[in-house]
């Protein structure tokens, strides 16, 4: 399939600071892209280039062949939706209130709401059980309810590309689990094309289908998971020493930081500094 | 993959409760908000016929229907028809006036505290006004006229100095509450350069009052509420997703600075006119819609319920000042409102900690 969506030679910044220079994507339609990279390496700015959010200095974000800044706002709302990471409400919002107003791109000047709009309302509550909440207030709710409810409400939205900044930043390791799988399960039975930033590489490394490595705005290096994710590339792009180890869940890609203090010497990839053992024991203690 | 049947399946699995769940939560929704509105409207009528009734010459409820429908005396038409229905009339149009462009207002930017009250706009009204009144020796057109021009200036002016690549709510209320301090410092030199007669008139015009109405103020507010609420609620689906935030509105196909711009040039038209009708009826825009989303607790944009309130508290406000106090002593209706107003403020300030609430 040809990329509905692409950067072509983006430059984008805040103020005339370019944070991203001259950079090229083709969005992989139907897969789970994952964007990794340190703070500040330009991953929610591309986001947000690709969402229009911010328009490029130079070069363009293209749908389908053409310039997106170009296209109706609507009209494009109803391919490619953004999930911002920290996403806003008015007090006393109820869940499915929330919900349904992901439809917006979808309605007319005047007509709020149509029975296929509340089937696809419905089935994104219960695609992410949120549907018994559906008469809660979105401020009494959990973190992890609440992220849920975001969620609904980015597929009401019913995107074919559906960006995502950071969905699992404030949840718990279960929820993460709980609002990625939920993410690979949209992908696999709607072919929702993803493309998500996540900080942990593991869970990246885990979900993607295609991996890409930023660092000051720059990508240093995408492609398959297996490909994308040494050492080396860890190095380069988080100034990391790490080892890559195979994911005894899944094969995936594992990265197991070293650190100044834990490495050991019959490692046959020994770490650069290896403290004395006095001061591991200690380092270790205070852990 | 075999995309297309499963996501069928998907549809299909939805529980049948689900939908009527949601065609339940929005009938729920529309019962609540159409409770308030008839609450609302039903305490206005209230204070409507006690505003016509009452006073030096009360009349009965009976007699007050046959004024209405044209069948009373010659003092009575003339008591309620021509001194007190024009009052009423134009106390309500303005208190939806404020009422809607403190909506607006605090809808697009986001904070409670973008109200045009608070930011200078009215202040800016104020300015120009007195202004026109003492330096100029304007009569009571075109001090309108200069009220209206100034509150136009004052909020371009605070539109260009927030603008930074875009305009952030936070911003435009600091910039706007340091514009406010100018105003009140110009307004300060314009008082206490003039002659004392002229100064005690741009005093009363500062406090805001709706007595003396006329009917071509009235005919004035009446035609720009007429222009503008079709347009704010065509604008309601663009302002219900900038409820969301600029990156979430943006991603739903709203031009985020676009509609914040257009909202912002019809809520500062209210405001103008309001202002330039009755002066600036302190704190109407500020509390008006806050109040209206407490009782609706739906997180909805509350703009009727908001316009409703704002037509109540003015009309109540100015009520109170002509009958309820103490003597013989008639007040402008502005030092009621502010009175209501300023408390609020206080709590505002003292209780919201979080940011991006409240509006």
């Amino acid at each position: 399939m040809t990329p509905r969506l692409r950067a072509e030679g983006i430059t984008l910044g805040y103020d005339h600071t370019p944070i991203i220079d001259g950079l090229d994507l083709e969005v992989i339609p139907g897969a789970i892209t994952v964007i990794v990279g340190a703070n500040a390496s330009g991953k929610s700015t591309l986001l947000k280039g690709l969402s229009r959010l911010i328009k490029p200095d130079a070069g363009q974000v293209t749908l389908d062949g053409r310039n997106i800044a170009a296209l109706p706002g609507k009209k494009v709302a109803t391919v490619v939706g953004l999930l911002p990471q920290q996403p806003v409400a008015p007090d006393g919002i109820t869940v499915a209130d929330l919900v349904g107003r992901g439809r917006y791109p979808h309605q007319g000047w005047f007509r709020q709401w149509s029975s296929t709009g509340d089937e696809i309302v419905a089935a994104a509550m219960v695609a992410t059980n949120t549907h018994e909440l559906a008469a809660r207030r979105l401020e009494d709710l959990s973190g992890g309810q609440r992220q849920r409810v975001w969620i609904a409400m980015a597929l009401a939205q019913d995107p074919e590309i559906l960006l995502l900044d950071e969905p699992t930043t404030f949840l718990d390791v279960t929820h993460q689990i709980e609002v990625l799988d939920l993410l690979l399960e949209r992908n696999r039975e709607h072919g929702t094309t993803v493309v998500m930033v996540l900080h942990d590489l593991n869970l990246a490394a885990r979900y993607a289908d295609h991996l890409v490595v930023m660092r000051a705005g720059k990508i240093v290096a995408t492609g398959a998971p297996a490909d994308t994710l040494t050492a080396e590339i860890v190095r380069c792009a988080f100034d990391l020493e790490a080892r890559i180890v195979p994911d005894p869940v899944c094969g995936a890609p594992m990265v197991v930081p070293i650190g100044r203090f834990h490495g050991r010497a019959a490692d046959t990839d020994p770490a650069p500094v290896d403290p004395a053992p006095s001061t591991r024991s200690r380092v270790q203690q205070q852990v | 993959m075999t995309l297309p049947q499963k996501a069928d399946a998907a549809l299909r699995a939805v529980p049948p409760r689900a939908v009527p769940l949601l065609a339940h939560a929005r009938a729920q929704r529309g019962r609540r908000s159409r409770s308030v509105v008839l609450v609302l409207l039903a305490a206005l009528v209230v204070v409507a016929a006690f505003s016509l009734a009452v006073g030096a010459y009360s009349l009965s409820v009976p007699d007050l229907l046959r004024t209405l429908t044209g069948q009373g005396t010659q003092s009575e038409n003339f008591i309620v028809l021509s001194l007190r229905l024009p009052r009423l009339t134009l106390a309500v149009l303005v208190g939806v006036a404020f009422a809607l462009s403190g909506a607006v207002f605090q809808t697009v930017l986001r904070n409670p505290l973008a109200s045009p009250d608070i930011i200078g706009v009215t202040g800016g009204a104020s300015a120009a006004a007195v202004f026109g009144m003492l330096i100029l020796g304007f009569g009571s057109v075109a001090t309108s006229l200069a009220a209206f021009a100034g509150a136009i200036i004052v909020a371009c002016a605070i539109y260009l100095l927030a603008w930074r690549g875009g305009v952030v709510g936070y911003r435009f209320v600091l910039i706007g509450v340091g514009v406010a301090f100018m105003v009140q410092g110009l307004l300060g030199y314009l008082l206490s350069r003039a002659d004392l007669n002229d100064a005690q008139g741009a005093l009363l015009w500062l406090v805001g009052s709706v007595s003396g109405a006329r009917w071509q103020d009235i005919a004035v507010v009446a035609l720009v509420l007429l222009v503008l609420l079709p347009v704010i609620r065509l604008l309601s689906g663009p302002l219900r997703a900038l409820q969301l935030g600029d990156d979430l509105a943006s991603s739903l196909g709203v031009g985020a600075e676009r509609t914040r711009l257009l909202l912002l040039v019809i809520a500062v038209a209210l405001a103008a006119t309001a202002t330039a009708a009755v002066g600036p009826l302190a704190f109407v825009a500020f509390v008006a819609a806050p109040i209206a989303r407490r009782v609706l607790g739906t997180g909805g944009l509350a703009l009727i319920p908001a316009a409703l309130i704002g037509a109540l508290i003015t009309a109540v406000a100015d009520f109170t000042a002509q009958h309820l106090l103490p003597g013989q002593l008639e007040l402008p209706a502005g030092i009621i409102t502010g009175a209501i107003g300023a408390p609020y403020l206080l709590w505002l300030l003292a209780t919201s900690n979080k940011t991006g609430k409240g509006a």
